[in-house]
């Protein structure tokens, strides 16, 4: 009798989770008919004054966010990861650890307030100067206006920080005793045994980890939706506003409710970016599980570790 | 070179030091008997109100949204302990929470919105009830991952020595499993509800932004971090001190449930 009740539960998730696809599938479809596949998601036309409706400024403003998110957090998240199961002293371990975790548990709308109101102005001037004393590289010049490309993609990389570096940190845990001792028996220093035994065995699942921290910075709403400017174009270069996929479904849904080609576009973009958050997560359950090699069940529930 | 990732753990440090300083330096301010217990009344000039309505709010959402996931959540976890450790079906159910995990949650109250509010069941477009399910679809995944986790380190010498007492499978579940999970699965949930609690996407068009208090679950709801969400926009400075002083409310909040997860954690007998 338990047996089936529980087995009917777990299947009824299964359903719901179908179910769920086919309804942003077919209350999109009015979009994806008007606009074709490919045109709703390659057209760089946002214009909801003329009805038309491409989500390519949505898309590539969603990418630039994530890769300067990955580009600036990733790297900060294995430095913290390598400090803190390597070099840093044994009683510091554990509040090092939480502090990072305190990352994951401030709520987005708090990143973004805090975002707008602190980090804008704060760092603004130092964005002017950058731009202007680099104007010679592609992608930089012109002037800066508060919310941006680059300041949204900053607070995802606070974001993100946490899971990549929690992730990191498991992988090059299973790294096996033996390599880091014979490295250093072989005369490495700490750092080399680091560059030998450590990163080389973990580099499938820092990508993986990395992979997981860019799923969670392409669905991020309502940070991105508060720093990045809300402008459907696509911007010259990386100090300029900008959109993306989950900041125009937020920002527009409420004047889209009694327009049913808007309101469709918007789930259609729901759509694309559900797509889009399975496919690189689905990636990145792969390159952990490599990274892994082998069963090693996460040790302990963590609210980081979503 | 330890310096350098030293340095780097510092970097990494400094926006959770700098958070917290400037919640507390001007969310005190905005912290008095008004804000606890007026609601927002939308006024632009002269006293805004406080956030009674989004503090209420949050408490009936998420509390639904946990009596929802939690039983649910805890519920799949035991069928992918006890029947479905092997097999392709429990593989694939579990394979789907995890991708439910990696779901923006902003589709989640997309999801909603199209199947719940569109078609106006119960009465009501918009409705706490319906944000509250939103929230708990968020939950499950998180509340599943970990009472699997707990659940799996429960010895199975304990389960077989109950069934050779003759005790019927749910019997063992009941008295034997879930007493011994018990403390991993309150920690399990209560960091759930942290994570339920600071969500706004979900709630921006299945509870939508009110402003009065209401009990009623039927009608659209407010909450504490979509109150934020609308006070940032604004160009006033009392809304802008209203919205740091629910900002330090919700980081609160959510602090004290994280913290009283990790107590109840260390009182487990399991790992």
């Amino acid at each position: 009798m338990l047996r089936w009740g529980l087995t009917g539960l777990a299947a009824a998730i299964l359903a719901l989770i179908a179910y769920f696809f086919i309804k942003l599938t077919s209350e999109s479809s009015m979009a994806f008919e008007r606009f074709g596949l490919f045109g709703f998601t390659f057209t760089n036309d946002w214009d909801v004054s003329r009805d038309l409706y491409g989500a390519l400024p949505l898309l590539v403003g969603t990418l630039i966010t994530s890769a300067v998110a990955l580009l600036i957090g990733v790297p900060i998240a294995v430095a913290t990861a390598l400090y803190i199961t390597e070099l840093c002293p044994r009683r510091l371990r554990g509040p090092l650890t939480i502090m990072v975790e305190l990352l994951a548990a401030v709520p987005s709308v708090v990143y973004g307030l805090w975002g707008v109101f602190v980090l804008v102005p704060k760092l603004r001037p130092a964005e002017q100067w950058f731009s202007d004393t680099f104007s010679f590289l592609p992608f930089v010049g012109g002037n800066v206006p508060g919310p941006n490309y680059f300041i949204a993609g900053l607070i995802l990389a606070i974001m993100i920080l946490p899971i990549v570096s929690a992730i990191t940190r498991e992988v090059m845990a299973t790294v096996p005793q033996d390599h880091k001792e014979a490295a250093l028996a072989l005369g490495a220093t700490r750092w080399e045994m680091i560059r030998t035994a450590i990163l080389p065995y973990s580099r499938a699942g820092i990508t993986g980890a990395a992979m997981l921290g860019l799923g969670r910075a392409i669905g991020e709403t309502i940070a991105v939706t508060l720093l990045i400017g809300n402008a459907p174009t696509i911007g010259k270069q990386i100090f300029d506003q900008g959109y993306s996929l989950a900041a125009v479904i937020a920002n527009e849904f409420g004047e889209a409710a009694n327009d049913p080609i808007h309101k469709s576009a918007l789930i259609a973009a729901g759509l694309v970016l559900f797509v889009l958050t399975l496919l690189v997560n689905l990636a990145a359950r792969w390159f952990v599980n490599r990274g892994r090699r082998g069963k090693r069940a996460a040790a302990e529930p963590t609210a980081v570790a979503v | 070179m330890r310096w350098t990732l030293a340095a780097a753990t510092g970097v990494a440090l400094v926006p959770l030091v700098l958070i917290l300083w400037y919640l507390i330096k001007k969310g005190i301010g905005a912290w008095n008997a008004d804000f606890f217990t007026t609601d927002p009344n939308g006024n632009f000039l002269g006293d805004p109100g406080g956030v009674k309505s989004a503090i209420l709010g949050t408490l009936e959402m998420v509390g639904l949204a946990t009596l929802i996931a939690v039983p649910v959540g805890i519920g799949v976890a035991l069928y992918l302990t006890e029947y479905g450790r092997a097999g392709w079906f429990g593989s694939a159910v579990r394979y789907f929470v995890d991708v439910m995990t990696g779901v923006p949650s902003i589709v989640f109250g997309l999801f909603i919105y199209i199947t719940l509010v569109v078609s106006g069941i119960g009465g009501s477009g918009f409705a706490g009830w319906k944000g509250a399910v939103a929230l708990s679809l968020l939950m499950l995944p998180v509340v599943t991952r970990s009472a699997e986790v707990v659940l799996l380190l429960v010895p199975d010498s304990l389960r077989e020595a109950a069934l050779a007492l003759g005790a019927p499978r749910w019997r063992v579940v009941l008295r034997v499993v879930l007493p011994t999970a018990l403390p991993g699965l309150v920690t399990g949930s209560l960091l759930a509800i942290a994570r339920g609690a600071g969500e706004t996407a979900p709630l921006l068009f299945t509870a939508a932004i009110v402003q009065g208090t209401s009990f009623n679950l039927g009608e659209r709801m407010n909450s504490l971090p979509a109150q934020i969400f609308a006070d940032v926009g604004q160009a006033q400075d009392r809304l802008v001190g209203r919205a740091w002083g629910a900002a330090l409310t919700l980081v609160l909040m959510i602090l004290l449930l994280t913290i009283f997860a990790r107590l109840v954690a260390r009182r487990s007998r399991l790992a």
